[in-house]
């Protein structure tokens, strides 16, 4: 599980995370919504030790990260895999170099073990035998796909995926989400997804945190979410025209 | 305050960067590939300029003696006491900072815009490290290569130049060159060219690593490292010149 208590984030005199705590549960999907420039990615950077926070604990499992020295934090790094929101697959190198990348740099696999993992993993995402492409031979669904077999390479204790659906299509958002979702329950971890995207929140979201001017404004399930009369929960949640209809249809018990 | 800000991030990079690589085997293959981007990529280049720059050297020595009282082999002693001291060094060094230091700000700050460095981060890897280490050690130790390579070409350039032109003979070019030689000259040449090989490099990576923004700005930390590498080949040069000759 990951904790974060009373974490506080400014860059200059813009303060960014307000006394934010939330808890992360392992096997599940949390999720981390809220409009743009609220501080999602501020806090995800902050989990991850991007950012370094100015007030506050994060901690992975009972492990205070803020205290821990840069080799102490490398050792936690190792247990994430992160899926950025563009990806950030190593360009110069193959869809399998990507994947082997983590492989090489920590552990002393053999190369073929290490290809027998690359091969898994791909399988996993439904990429198998595009072991030799760029990343720029890749559509952006396939990368975001690339870019999940790199994160779970390692077996991580962690996951988190800075808006896994921005710029795809429904079809592919939907399984990047399931994918997601299968591989969260699959090996037990903590899933952290930051999403604008309601459907992905609907359809994979077992923890969601609303996070509004840096604050938790909010925290439930995705059958919680729907019902709430926080005005500023229905005001994202219902701002598109189609959450809109959605909402008047339950209203009118159609 | 600003400048000063960034000489104490430079430094605290620096402190990071040589710290112990994850992976001897990585950091090998790593700089092999650094020491053909850095180095055998940019033959062509100095090869190319090597050559012509000692050619117009020693036109330009040849025709400026106008006293009959300067001996011929004047020549071949201004070309290479010119290309040993100051153009394969120096010249050549403020000419590859464009080449080379480009080349890194813009790929590191393209890896920083495109969230690559975050991505070796997240995972557990000493970026600066794995990323900076290698380009570093490659360009100390192919930088003096390259130099006495470039000294090698600017004395043939000057030879052919002058013979071509029927301004000297073979026999008076190569009594010029080997007029009043001082060995140590070529160590002071080494010496600067391994300063400004790390100054190429840390400072082309500072400012690709610390690229915030989008693709303008991995354009405009490309021109600012090589305009702050050279400003700094240049003041390295003042005092180096000042601690060794004299």
């Amino acid at each position: 599980m990951i904790e974060v208590k009373n974490i506080n984030k400014a860059f200059g005199s813009n303060k960014i995370l307000k006394n934010l705590s939330a808890k992360f549960e392992t096997g599940k999907v949390n999720m981390i919504i809220g409009q743009s420039g609220q501080g999602k990615s501020v806090l995800a950077k902050c989990i991850v030790g991007l950012h370094e926070v100015d007030e506050g604990i994060v901690s992975y499992d009972g492990r205070n990260f803020s205290e821990l020295d840069n080799f102490q934090r490398r050792e936690i790094r190792k247990e994430i895999g992160m899926l950025f929101q563009g990806s950030a697959l190593f360009d110069s190198m193959t869809v399998e170099e990507n994947i082997m990348f983590p492989l090489k740099m920590f552990t002393d696999m053999s190369k073929k073990q290490m290809l027998e993992r690359a091969n898994f993993c791909l399988d996993r995402v439904n990429l198998s035998g595009k072991n030799k492409l760029l990343p720029a031979e890749c559509s952006g669904g396939m990368q975001k796909r690339i870019a999940i077999a790199r994160a779970i390479a390692m077996k991580p204790k962690y996951l988190f995926c800075d808006e896994p659906n921005s710029g795809l299509d429904p079809k592919t958002s939907i399984v990047i989400d399931n994918l997601i979702k299968e591989i969260t329950y699959e090996y037990n971890i903590t899933t952290v997804v930051i999403s604008h995207d309601m459907n992905s929140v609907i359809e994979i979201g077992d923890n969601i945190i609303f996070i509004h001017e840096g604050q938790n404004w909010w925290s439930g399930d995705r059958n919680s979410i729907i019902k709430t009369d926080n005005k500023e929960i229905i005001d994202f949640v219902y701002a598109s025209e189609f959450m809109g209809r959605i909402k008047s249809l339950m209203q009118n018990n159609i | 305050m600003k400048v000063l800000g960034n000489i104490g991030k430079y430094f605290l990079m620096l402190n990071i960067i040589f710290s112990k690589p994850e992976k001897w085997r990585i950091f090998r293959v790593r700089l092999m590939n650094e020491i053909e981007t850095i180095g055998i990529k940019s033959l062509p280049i100095v090869t190319i300029l090597s050559v012509f720059m000692g050619a117009v050297i020693s036109l330009q020595t040849a025709a400026n003696m106008d006293s009959p009282l300067l001996p011929e082999y004047t020549i071949g002693f201004i070309t290479r006491s010119s290309t040993i001291l100051e153009f394969s060094p120096t010249i050549l060094s403020l000419i590859l900072a464009g080449k080379i230091g480009s080349n890194i700000a813009s790929e590191i700050g393209t890896m920083r815009v495109t969230e690559q460095i975050d991505a070796l981060e997240t995972m557990g890897v000493n970026s600066l490290s794995y990323l900076v280490l290698p380009k570093i050690a490659a360009a100390i130790l192919f930088f003096p290569i390259m130099t006495i390579f470039s000294i090698g070409l600017s004395l043939i350039g000057g030879w052919i130049a002058i013979v071509s032109s029927n301004l000297s003979t073979t026999e008076t070019y190569i009594f010029g060159l080997r007029s009043f030689f001082v060995l140590s000259n070529i160590g002071y040449a080494l010496i600067k060219t391994v300063v400004f090989a790390f100054v190429i490099v840390s400072i082309s990576s500072f400012y690709g690593y610390y690229t915030k923004g989008g693709a303008l700005d991995v354009g405009r930390s490309s021109t600012q490292a090589v305009v702050i590498s050279s400003i700094v080949i240049l003041i390295c040069n003042f005092f180096l010149t000042q601690m060794i000759l004299l």
